[in-house]
């Protein structure tokens, strides 16, 4: 028998934050993962971040996370997202090497002290009085520990659908993982099944690339991590390209729709609206004729193209089929056919906001098993799980992030009030205090954490300290700073704009959209001036100043909108509340409650099931 | 253990006075076991189904009987409050009504607080909050015009209006969202000035909607009317004609009408409060001084003045000028009296009567109607706002539309739209007491094609 701390169940995104986290904390952890080759590995899209997914990213980073540094090393594609809209909604993405991404995260986990990787896989979880005690595996150990982490993403009972055929495993190639589901269920935990799927891939040389619209990469490429140096980008650089299905391969896939386990009724899971199969979109959006099509590689050395768009679980046949009759795509050939994967997961309002389950202590679920799909909402989870088994493990204060803090706060909170039907993405849609939780400044909001953790080290938490300084002495200095007509108008006029009277302070001129704050610095030099110096060779800095500038008016209602909800946030709610003594509920409130126990009247309210009215009786009831 | 929902409560449930019967309520899980303490009828209310009505007789403690009775058994969820309860219908004396009170406080039921079954039916879900609030106005209705206006809200009118409208403004902000979350999905967006023509249209609604306020609390509160003139033009006498009945003094001495006389009309289902005023104009008797101050505020605090001329005296135009120092000009009523003695002065007025002969109240009663109601459409069938708590909303999501206009003006990115379309929609839905924000996803879904 073997003591650890922490045991990490799968070697996925989640489980690599998770055991990475909890052994740079101080703990003893080890990792069970079916094979160690697989850790990191991208079950679907080659890529990393995207709009909202990007912004956990360099959260996780923030925290003292991976994903952020592996994404950076194995990228060979980067793009920020949106960049024609407000610097809120900017999102990087890259699109990754596949195969070096796995080595590069089997490297990084294997090269961390405290951590242990063990190749084998978990058949039940052992819990004495309510409390977890250790893991069983299938060779037969029985491994001691104080916390379990379950990351096990889609091997839990995993069922792939091509056709009517159907494969037992949570990957293509790869076998599922059982007992898990069972044990919990002896547990007495619930659990739900959903679906997702993914494209073929085509062999790269097949493709008439003359023939498809380009998607060049940036020309200027932004790391994900904070501690990425400057010889980034690592690896050379290549294009997306972009074509698109037409009424022909319609047509096709049509006379898939008899042999296909969707329409069959043979897979039971619940699919995601946000990422449809292509027999899906054919359905539901019958009027349009054609879909978006994104050839994505698959690696620098690999001969594998990614068909983003086709995620298909139709027969393979009928999917080359159709795939002969896409535009540059006439020739391919198909390495492997799409499929549709089923698992097991456990309505995530069985959490709590720490991710530990509410029905066994010292027991955490992370990712897919809480009903997310995404590589970065793993990730997220997994952080957090990691950080808060430490933490539990060493006595200290819970780490629960704000809706108002982060985006991973915004997705633990959602995951837990809301539980979830589908597989649950991040939308910057769901925080509503998105201008505020920007990718850029993700380490101003939350590295104080990783700090205090021990993930970030004292120099970088120095350096973005200093820098928060810096901005914030700018916006001071803005305010008061003025600028003289005599100075400012020439720009102004060459601007084609109107000049000024007398004087006006650089935060107000920055306000004008045709004006940026390098323009109003480079004005009249500010010569002996320390902080615009220290601005100027500061490019990140000066373009947080420049935001929080040109952007003050809406910052403001979104703090004071903040400030008014936080309120509610303070109402706090006794967890030992009995909701079936409070007889005016409605049923399905008082059933919501009752099995999510929030902890404050803010988040109650945001428990779907949860009617005004019930809020009401709630808070009638703290009064008394 | 919550005490409002455990416990079960009661209250006279219709006016005080001498009438035919009067009904008390009782509410709560004990209410039938409670009845059944002081009530003998043939079956026990504990026994009988809901909405039923049975005959017996209440006894006193010294089984003295107190008064045959009808009792209408409502079982929950099906009465009004969403608990147990039943009606008693007593023969209305005081009396009576007091001694089964007291009676069921004695057997463990609470007197209920104002509103308090209301309250318990809201938090029931048997009524949402706008719905709530107009039982509240149902019950202090006093005229026919306002009693529809509240059994409207009450079927749910204004709710339905105010859903529709959110309904929109999700609509909006979906394709707002649609372009920050889904850029790089193959899906059209919308463009500035379509969005601009939604968000002015959805405005427009809910400028109705604020503009109707004045109309929904004129039909819900009445109109405070003052009357204004100089001694002897016939205040007194315009007063007695309208009432029908003497109450003020009328005499040709000035300054006779110290206090402000309040009478009460109701002018095609429109309360009017009328207050006859002392004169405006200073005087050294002291009684009289107390009685101009008085004046003064009555015309302060009047929604409409009847500045009343009479063809002995002309217009005063000191007086006008007095009045409209203290009210908007647009509220003043100008009037000419005493036509009966011929008609002088060429002065124009905008309504000339007798308060005598009569002739020309109806005019003046079309112009009261018109001042008070303004000349909009507004029937009882609209969605009216008459509260002022759902004034302050559609106030405050009209602001918010403004500042997404402004951002539309200004091409700001879709996400600094959002926020005030957030806003708004968050503004609305406080009226009818919903907030949700997965709304704006599942609209997007629906709509559009996403998934790469």
């Amino acid at each position: 028998m073997i003591n650890y701390d922490i045991v990490v169940v799968g070697g996925g995104h989640a489980g690599i934050e998770a055991s990475t986290s909890a052994a740079g904390m101080g703990c003893n952890v080890t990792l069970i993962t079916m094979d160690r080759y697989a850790t990191g590995r991208m079950s679907c899209n080659p890529a990393v971040g995207g709009t909202a997914k990007g912004h956990l990213v360099r959260e996780i980073d923030a925290l003292g996370g991976k994903m952020g540094i592996i994404a950076d090393r194995t990228g060979i594609q980067f793009r920020m997202l949106n960049k024609s809209k407000g610097p809120a909604v900017w999102s990087p993405r890259c699109q990754s090497d596949r195969k070096l991404y796995s080595e590069e995260a089997y490297r990084v986990v294997g090269n961390t002290l405290n951590l242990t990787i063990i190749e084998d896989s978990v058949i039940d979880i052992l819990v004495e009085n309510n409390r977890v005690s250790g893991v069983l595996t299938s060779k037969g150990i029985e491994l001691k520990c104080r916390a379990v982490i379950l990351s096990s993403g889609t091997f839990l009972n995993g069922l792939m659908h091509t056709g009517l055929k159907s494969t037992s495993g949570g990957r293509f190639g790869e076998k599922p993982s059982t007992g898990i589901t069972e044990s919990l269920i002896n547990l007495g935990f619930e659990s739900g099944r959903l679906k997702t799927g993914t494209p073929p891939r085509l062999s790269k040389n097949s493709i008439n690339w003359e023939v498809v619209e380009v998607q060049p990469g940036d020309e200027d490429p932004q790391p994900f991590s904070h501690r990425t140096g400057k010889d980034f980008p690592f690896l050379p650089q290549v294009p997306c390209h972009i074509t698109s299905t037409n009424e022909a391969v319609h047509k096709i896939l049509e006379k898939g729709f008899k042999d296909s386990p969707l329409f069959t009724g043979r897979i039971k899971g619940v699919g995601p609206r946000y990422c449809p199969s292509i027999e899906d979109k054919i359905v539901r959006f019958a009027e349009k004729k054609q879909h978006q099509l994104f050839l994505e590689p698959e690696g620098l050395d690999s001969d594998l193209i990614y068909l983003n768009g086709f995620s298909s679980s139709l027969p393979g046949d009928i999917q080359l089929e159709a795939i002969h009759k896409i535009k540059g795509l006439e020739n391919a050939e198909m390495i492997r056919p799409g499929y549709a994967v089923e698992y097991d997961f456990f309505p995530p309002h069985q959490v709590d906001l720490t991710l530990e389950t509410k029905l066994i202590q010292g027991l955490y679920f992370a990712g897919q098993i809480n009903g997310t799909s995404g590589y970065e909402e793993a990730a997220a989870q997994g952080i957090v799980a990691g950080i808060n088994a430490a933490l539990k493990i060493q006595g200290k204060p819970e780490f629960v992030l704000k809706r108002s803090e982060a985006y991973i706060g915004v997705l633990i909170d959602d995951l837990v009030n809301k539980s979830t039907e589908e597989p649950y993405r991040m939308f910057t849609s769901r925080a509503e205090h998105r201008l505020i939780l920007r990718q850029d400044n993700a380490d101003r909001r939350l590295m104080k954490y990783g700090y205090e953790f021990g993930l970030i080290g004292k120099d970088l938490f120095e350096e973005s300290q200093k820098r928060d300084r810096l901005i914030s002495e700018s916006i001071n200095l803005f305010e008061s700073l003025k600028l003289h007509a005599r100075d400012i108008n020439p720009l102004l006029k060459t601007r084609g704009l109107n000049g000024i009277d007398s004087t006006e302070s650089i935060s107000k001129l920055c306000k004008r959209p045709e004006l940026s704050l390098n323009d109003l610095l480079k004005v009249n030099g500010f010569g002996d001036n320390e902080i615009v110096q220290e601005l100027l060779s500061d490019t990140i800095s000066m373009n947080q100043v420049e935001i929080e500038l040109k952007y003050e008016g809406y910052l403001k209602r979104q703090q004071e909108i903040i400030l008014r909800m936080e309120r509610n946030e303070e109402v706090i709610i006794p967890l030992t509340l009995n909701y079936f003594n409070l007889n005016g509920l409605s049923t399905e409130g008082r059933e919501k409650l009752n099995r999510v126990k929030p902890r404050s009247i803010g988040q109650a309210s945001r428990i779907s099931g949860v009617t005004p009215s019930d809020i009401s009786i709630l808070l009638v009831y703290l009064k008394n | 253990m919550n005490k409002f929902t455990e416990d079960t409560i009661t209250a006279i449930a219709t006016p005080s006075g001498v009438g035919a019967i009067s009904v008390i309520r009782v509410s709560g899980p004990l209410s039938f076991e409670i009845a059944d303490k002081i009530f003998k009828g043939k079956i026990r209310l504990t026994d009988s189904s809901t909405h039923t009505i049975h005959y017996g007789q209440i006894f006193d403690e010294n089984d003295v009987l107190v008064d045959d009775v009808l009792i209408s058994v409502f079982r929950n969820p099906h009465s009004y409050t969403g608990e147990d309860s039943v009606e008693i219908s007593t023969h209305c004396n005081p009396l009576i009504s007091k001694k089964i009170i007291d009676l069921l406080l004695k057997n463990g039921t609470r007197l209920a607080e104002p509103g308090e079954f209301t309250k318990r039916a809201y938090l029931n879900d048997k009524l949402d909050l706008v719905q709530a609030e107009a039982v509240a106005d149902v019950i202090s209705s006093r005229t026919d015009a306002s009693l529809r206006g509240a059994r409207n809200q009450l079927n749910g009118l204004l709710s339905k209006k105010v859903d529709e409208l959110r309904n929109s403004l999700i609509n909006a902000s979906s394709f707002v969202e649609l372009e920050l979350d889904f850029a790089e999905e193959d899906v059209e967006f919308i463009n500035l000035g379509d969005l601009m023509n939604r968000v002015r249209t959805i405005e427009n609604e809910i400028d109705l909607l604020l503009k109707s306020y004045n109309f929904g609390k004129v039909i819900k509160e009445g109109v405070n009317v003052a009357l204004v003139g100089k001694p002897n033009v016939g205040k007194s006498s315009l007063l007695n004609y309208i009432l029908k009945e003497s109450r003020a003094i009328v005499s040709h001495i000035p300054g006779t009408t110290r206090d402000i006389i309040r009478e009460d009309v109701s002018i095609d289902g429109i309360m009017f409060r009328l207050y006859d005023t002392a004169g405006i104009r200073i005087s050294e008797d002291i009684i009289e001084k107390e009685g101009v101050l008085r004046s003064r505020k009555a015309v302060k605090d009047a929604d409409l003045v009847i500045l009343i001329n009479d063809v002995d005296q002309g217009k005063s135009e000191d007086l006008l000028n007095e009045i409209s120092s203290l009210i908007n000009s647009n509220r003043i009523l100008s009037i000419l009296n005493k036509i009966d003695l011929g008609m002088t002065g060429l002065d124009d007025y905008d309504v000339k009567i007798s308060a005598l002969t009569g002739e020309g109240i109806e005019s003046l009663f079309r112009k009261m109607k018109e001042k008070a109601l303004g000349t909009s459409n507004y029937t009882e069938k609209s969605a009216v706002v008459s509260n002022s708590r759902h004034f302050d909303c559609l106030r405050k999501a009209k602001e918010s539309l403004g500042k997404v206009k402004n951002s539309i003006e200004n091409k700001m990115s879709g996400e600094f739209i959002a926020v005030d379309l957030r806003k708004a929609i968050d503004d609305l839905g406080e009226i009818v007491g919903i907030v949700t924000s997965e709304d704006i996803l599942n609209n997007i879904f629906t709509k559009f094609c996403i998934g790469k």
